[in-house]
């Protein structure tokens, strides 16, 4: 048996027989449709939703061609319009918001100990509405794509001005992933609450459970809304009704309120999850508790909350009454300071730490000096008089993607460095995962943060063509150079997780020395995920089991794959 | 306030009072911002450097400090509600249009015609006076409809398309609507941009002291032709506008009663058999 000296990481595992866990798995093709475990659905949506983002990254990379070069006649202004509709709906409804689901569908019930979500068979529903959505939607591709943008503003999206089908093949796609969504969230929901291991309070909920809870129930909240307005559009289309028709009684701004009364809570469905992840993951390399758990998972809430009384600020422009302006203005200034206190707990958190700078953490940090930017532009729009000069423009494009691409992207690459060990149980290549952020952050900087300056100059986004006046050519030609370096540090991972599945060094269960349950099992879990679910006594059990092993010495501690009942298990655990 | 040098950091202005408050506005949002930027990531980069992981360094096993909390959220919120303040004491400037300059183009009182059944908040200057032109957003191209109807349904009003020509000292509000899609009327150095929307009025207005051009665009996706939807105003010395304005009602009249002839004459012709029934 190995000592405490030699052997000062206890690792930990919850189940018997490691190496015969694949005994009772399914093979092949026709065991991944079939299949209602969590984690190989989550695998899918995983796989699945990156595909999409690698789309989308195409469709942004050939928009940032057109717009190398001033007067740029590249594409046609048709296929332009088209590119950033595909871009925009592809990156929000079929990467950030699934991916998020996917990380929750395979981590969340490893998280909170249980061994499965709560409905299974719903939860594989989800993903093959998320898959046929999608693909229905490029399958426009071959026929009319969209072309109204992601917000598909009417009447420009009704049948008179947007006569192909692809604007239908983005009803379909809005009302499919929205369905997914919803029986998603329900059963995130449904889960957390019933299946949680014994010990584990509302108080000692992992922050990114907290997190998927929120997302939850703001989908649950907001999806069925821009179901209606959908459904309104397409029987607008095909059936004859009038509801945004002025000309009989109907009205363009409805489209335009309740787009955004989803629109905005669909903002913090995407980022409060990333939000989850960081504050999983800094703890862990900081070597720290989480500063002010209490605060942090209260400001989750509370954002949600205020996501919904925020909506109007997208419609500053828009005739609407003074009373609106000054109404969403203020409660857009309500939501900075919970988001505000989440940045100062993180800094806290790594202040008089020990912090190891391995890549999980790199895409965190990151994150936090991307949306610190993407957060204090977010002041300046929200500011009405002074939204109606960035509102539209390219300033407004820059504020999007630092708290999507900054914001929701950076912490998907985080959670992609931090679980990959445990989803395949191989490690990830520190020294590409490195190049991949410096990659990313640098080109994302040098792509987004001067498009603040395009659209101060009087650039409007979704123009096509921009005459050669004042620097916008030279401004351009720098974001269009950062996109391609960006897009690099994004292919950089990609060839790390393809080298990782055959080459990376072997994780173990717990490789990180995390704080959560999820690394409790072996790398990759058991299709059960635990034989034994531990007695759960802090916010941070596998602490308290390690801390545990250690104050018993080196006797009980088990090699790992050693095929007894781990010490961890019995003796800590129940 | 900030030297003229960081232009590069702020809107355009110099072209109406409104632009020119929305700019100062902006500025003054910019130093809070760039104040709590460098105070946050400068606390960011510390942390980082101050308390990487070395031999024989322990992290500390603290779980928060609730007077810390407390102070920054309260903190977060005093800068926000000043921010508020601030913006409510300059709203009046960017938003209530002045009197035009006495040297300013002759007005008359304001008369609206039509029925306004859905309209944003509307301001006009204190007394009452203004230019009142109409733009119609219209896929791909503005329109502008200047006051001087010589019929009651307000046919024959002289407009121009494209390029509005304006007097200058003179307050001119804007009624923006549109014939078809949504658009978003924007002249960045004559102040924000307000949607055309089908159904609905939305008002700003400008005061240019100067005469010059400004240019702008459509600053909303209304089609394939939305980059190419560019808009002029021109503003020129009250006198040459009066002349300018003349000069297109009686151009407009002129068209108008040469199409009336060729209507009479086609009426002829279709009644003498000579021609098709059009």
């Amino acid at each position: 048996m190995a000592t405490v000296a030699a052997n000062p990481v206890p690792q930990i595992v919850a189940h018997r027989a490691t190496d015969q866990r694949s005994a009772g798995e399914a093979h092949g093709w026709t065991s991944w449709i079939t299949t209602t475990d969590h984690k190989r659905i989550g695998i899918m949506y995983m796989v699945t939703t990156f595909v999409f983002f690698c789309l989308g990254g195409v469709e942004a990379l050939m928009i940032r061609l057109q717009l190398g070069a001033p007067n740029n006649t590249l594409v046609t202004p048709q296929v332009y319009n088209q590119l950033f509709t595909m871009h925009g709906t592809t990156m929000i409804f079929l990467f950030v918001v699934p991916m998020m689901a996917g990380l929750a569908n395979y981590f969340l019930p490893l998280m909170i100990g249980a061994r499965d979500m709560a409905y299974p068979r719903l939860n594989a529903l989800s993903y093959w509405l998320l898959l046929t959505g999608g693909l229905v939607f490029y399958a426009s591709l071959f026929w009319n794509p969209p072309e109204a943008g992601w917000t598909s503003y009417v009447p420009l999206s009704n049948a008179l001005y947007s006569p192909g089908g692809g604007q239908d093949a983005w009803i379909y796609l809005i009302h499919l992933t929205g369905l997914s969504s919803i029986l998603g969230a329900i059963n995130f929901y449904a889960t957390v609450a019933n299946m949680r291991a014994r010990g584990m309070s509302w108080g000692r909920l992992p922050l990114f459970v907290w997190a998927m809870l929120t997302y939850s129930i703001l989908i649950i909240f907001a999806m069925p809304v821009i179901a209606a307005a959908v459904t309104m559009l397409l029987t607008d289309r095909h059936f004859g009704t009038h509801f945004y028709d002025p000309t009989q009684g109907g009205s363009p701004l409805l489209w335009q309120n309740l787009f955004w009364f989803f629109g905005h809570p669909e903002v913090y469905i995407m980022i409060l999850p990333g939000f989850g992840v960081v504050s999983e993951i800094l703890p862990v390399f900081a070597r720290k508790p989480i500063f002010g758990y209490k605060a942090i998972a209260a400001s989750t809430v509370a954002i949600a909350f205020l996501g919904f009384l925020t909506w109007a600020h997208h419609m500053f422009t828009a005739p609407i009454p003074e009373a609106l302006l000054v109404f969403v203005m203020l409660s857009s200034f309500f939501i900075a300071v919970p988001t505000g206190v989440k940045m100062l707990n993180w800094i806290a958190t790594l202040w008089r730490g020990t912090i190891e700078f391995k890549t999980p953490l790199l895409f965190c940090v990151g994150f936090i000096a991307l949306f610190l930017i993407g957060g204090i532009s977010g002041v300046f729009l929200a500011v009405f008089p002074v939204d109606w000069q960035l509102n539209e423009t390219y300033f407004v494009v820059a504020h999007i993607h630092f708290v999507l691409m900054g914001g929701a992207v950076f912490t998907i690459f985080a959670a992609i460095y931090y679980w990959f060990p445990k989803i395949t149980g191989r490690m990830l290549s520190e020294g590409l995962g490195k190049l991949s952020f410096y990659l990313m952050f640098f080109g994302f900087l040098a792509t987004f943060l001067i498009q603040h300056v395009i659209g101060l100059d009087g650039m409007p986004r979704r123009v096509y063509e921009y005459p050669n006046v004042g620097n916008l050519a030279l401004y351009n030609l720098i974001s269009t150079i950062g996109s391609f370096i960006l897009a690099a540090g994004v292919i950089v991972t990609i060839l790390n997780v393809v080298r990782s599945l055959k080459h990376g060094a072997i994780a173990g269960p717990d490789p990180w020395k995390a704080n959560t349950l999820e690394w409790f099992t072996s790398s990759p879990p058991p299709v059960n995920n635990f034989d034994v679910v531990p007695l759960v006594r802090s916010a941070e059990p596998m602490k308290d089991i390690r801390r545990e092993v250690q104050r018993r010495g080196s006797a009980s501690v088990p090699a790992p794959g050693a095929a007894t009942v781990p010490a961890g298990a019995t003796q800590v655990g129940v | 306030m900030l030297p003229t040098t960081l232009a590069f950091f702020t809107p355009q202005s110099g072209g109406s009072p409104n632009a020119d408050n929305i700019d100062s506005l902006y500025k003054i949002i910019l130093v809070i911002a760039l104040v709590i930027f460098f105070a946050v990531i400068g606390g960011l980069a510390y942390a980082l450097i101050k308390f990487r992981a070395r031999k024989g360094a322990t992290a500390a096993q603290i779980h928060g400090n609730t007077r810390l909390e407390v102070g920054w959220t309260i903190a977060a919120a005093v800068i926000l509600v000043g921010l508020a303040i601030l913006t409510f004491a300059r709203l009046g400037s960017i938003q209530n249009p002045p009197n035009s300059s006495a040297a300013g183009a002759s007005l008359i009182g304001e008369s609206e015609s039509g029925v306004l059944y859905a309209t944003a908040d509307r301001h006009l200057p204190p007394n009452g006076k203004s230019l009142n032109i109409t733009v119609i957003g219209r896929q791909y191209i503005w329109q502008f409809v200047y006051p001087g109807a010589n019929e009651p349904d307000g046919l024959g009003a002289p407009y121009s398309y494209e390029e509005m020509v304006v007097p200058t000292k003179t307050t001119v509000t804007l009624n923006i609507v549109s014939s078809d899609v949504v658009h978003s009327w924007w002249i960045p150095k004559l102040g924000g941009k307000f949607q055309a929307v089908p159904g609905y009025h939305n008002y700003t207005w400008f005061k240019i002291e100067k005469p010059g051009i400004y240019t702008g665009q459509c600053a909303l996706l209304c089609g394939r032709g939305h980059a190419r939807m560019i808009a002029t105003v021109k503003a020129v010395p009250p006198a040459q506008f009066e002349a300018w304005l003349a000069y297109q009602k009686q151009e407009i009249a002129q068209a108008n009663a040469a199409a009336k002839v060729a209507r009479a004459k086609l009426g002829a012709q279709v009644g003498a058999g000579q021609v098709e029934n059009p």
